[in-house]
């Protein structure tokens, strides 16, 4: 794992603009969402977790779920970039035979390890991976991106309950905490809820690498660590930031013209 | 057969090192000696279904094999879509074990009721259903399939048939054979279903798998195309499989199950039996009405 991390704007744009152009190609996907945490994907997977790219299931891995699956454009971005598969795959998004849709499918894409979309599901899979990897006492850990809409449900708190009752120390989860479910629920000081349920808290610039990395490296306490990161939905485009209209929307042409331009 | 259960679990949590023990915050005591022998493995892990349902699949996924035991409107409903998805979508194995279908524990009225359990799980894909009539039978057929890599539902049920019978998982037992009609009968009424039709020249097959359904059995004793149903939980359950099973030929079929219909009485298991039809007395009616239709 390193300890320093410089900030990857090229890399970023690459990703941003694969992702732009496969929801432009087949009228599908949520590009905001991605764009909203795909800087901490990439620090996770060039810089923190331990994975094999040839050998995506290997015993030693570090265990990725991304339990807010409909953010599934920026993990194949990431997991294309590492070399889990080749990017051509993008060029089938959504199809029908394709292996990349709307939310990811463990059974068919390397690399990822759950099938997520139905929110709530993904982080108490992954405490049970936790707790799985501390029978075989595997030295491997566990990461888990919740989205703040995801934290509606009541099936992360009932995760966050258990992960500190079980003193998941091998568990660190992220909160994309881009305010987007405020329109329905506002959460409030979520840093201050997760501290009362006994998780060991940081907050941070989610676009910031080297903030993502130090916050998102295991610093071998008993306790599970949250990582609530602060982003912006449809980051790097300025007409798709905070803008609603862009959550679940492909661009036209035009706007796709626009948003390249961005990109580049 | 919950005793049988305890039994069974705690000899293979001895023999088989990937079997995990969830418990819903039920059946504690009865497993104190698992919980002494193998606390890493045995978990009473709360209230909290929606959670342990997705907990299981993760543990599915690090190779071990859950088991998770709680009531059964907790096991199916509460945490369907859990099952759903993290299971029987992602293909993973576990074992789900419920207590109190479908008015087990008839005085704890409707919120603890569950008959539509088999129908529920048998909606879902790559989902087995497995109702034992005995705790030999919960033995036997838990051993065959816990760690065959598919999800199973099992139903446990507070009263059984006083033999128990020789079963497999997927087959279906020729209890009886004879002409005017076939009774299908499911797991522990079978008893109840041999005094009702005592006497009478017809067909009796014993299920206690229900996903998948063991067709070839039903297609090979069905000479008259007259089906009798009889199911411990929601009526119609069956009929499908019962339809599939014989196909292009003419059916009849007549169910005798729990009627659809919220019981909001309380009492006994018994009084529902008779309340629901499900007595010796009113089988038989209904068993002879099917011969002479």
């Amino acid at each position: 794992m390193k300890d320093h991390i410089k900030q990857c704007p090229e890399v970023i744009k690459r990703m941003k603009r694969q992702i732009v152009l496969a929801s432009a190609r087949k009228g599908e996907g949520h590009i905001a969402s991605a764009f909203s945490i795909l800087d901490i994907l990439w620090v996770l997977y060039s810089s923190v977790l331990r994975t094999f790219p040839d050998d995506p299931r290997h015993e030693d891995r570090d265990r990725f779920i991304l339990s807010k699956g409909h953010g599934s454009l920026a993990l194949y971005a990431v997991l294309a970039e590492m070399g889990f598969f080749p990017s051509a795959e993008f060029d089938r998004f959504a199809e029908f035979e394709g292996s990349l849709g709307g939310h990811p499918d463990c059974n068919k894409v390397p690399g990822v390890e759950a099938s997520t979309g139905s929110l709530g599901h993904g982080f108490p899979m992954a405490v049970g991976m936790a707790i799985g990897l501390r029978i075989k006492n595997s030295s491997s850990r566990v990461c888990c991106l919740i989205g703040d809409g995801e934290a509606n449900e009541g099936s992360v708190w009932e995760a966050a309950m258990l992960s500190v009752h079980h003193k998941l120390g091998n568990l660190t989860c992220i909160l994309d905490y881009n305010h987007s479910g405020d329109r329905a629920l506002v959460l409030g000081d979520l840093r201050q809820k997760f501290a009362a349920f006994g998780w060991e808290v940081c907050e941070i610039d989610g676009h910031d690498h080297q903030q993502i990395l130090m916050a998102a490296t295991p610093t071998g306490g008993e306790v599970p660590r949250m990582v609530i990161a602060n982003t912006i939905k449809g980051k790097g485009c300025q007409e798709m930031e905070n803008n609603p209209a862009w959550h679940h929307k492909s661009p036209s042409p035009a706007e796709l013209e626009s948003l390249l331009a961005q990109l580049t | 057969m919950r005793r049988q259960f305890v039994a069974t679990l705690e000899r293979l949590l001895e023999e088989d090192s990937r079997v995990v023990l969830l418990l819903g915050d039920i059946g504690v005591f009865g497993f104190r000696n698992s919980f002494a022998k193998f606390p890493m493995r045995t978990i009473n892990i709360g209230i909290l279904e929606q959670a342990t349902v997705s907990l299981a699949a993760g543990l599915a996924k690090e190779g071990f094999i859950p088991v998770f035991h709680s009531i059964a409107p907790f096991v199916v409903e509460r945490a369907y879509e859990q099952l759903k998805v993290d299971f029987c979508y992602q293909s993973l194995g576990g074992n789900f074990v419920s207590v109190g279908a479908s008015y087990d524990y008839a005085a704890l009225g409707c919120t603890h009721h569950c008959p539509a359990d088999v129908s529920l799980m048998k909606s879902l894909p790559g989902m087995q259903v497995v109702v034992p009539g005995h705790p030999h039978e919960l033995d036997t057929l838990f051993r065959q399939t816990y760690a065959n890599s598919c999800p199973t539902y099992f139903r446990l049920t507070e009263r059984n048939n006083e033999m128990d019978r020789d079963v497999e998982f997927g087959k279906a037992t020729v209890i009886q054979r004879g002409d005017a009609i076939t009774v299908i009968v499911v797991g522990p009424l079978l008893d109840t279903v041999i005094r009702a039709v005592g006497g009478l020249n017809l067909t009796i097959l014993y299920y206690t798998t229900l996903s998948p359904f063991d067709s070839a059995t039903l297609a090979e004793n069905c000479p008259s195309g007259k089906v009798v149903v009889v199911e411990p939980f929601y009526e119609g359950t069956l009929v499908n499989d019962v339809v599939a099973s014989l196909k292009y030929r003419p059916v009849s079929i007549t169910n005798i199950g729990v009627p659809r219909r919220f019981l909001t009485n309380y009492g006994a298991a018994e009084e529902h039996d008779i309340a629901c039809g499900l007595a010796a007395e009113a089988i038989r009616q209904k068993v002879e009405e099917c011969i002479h239709a």
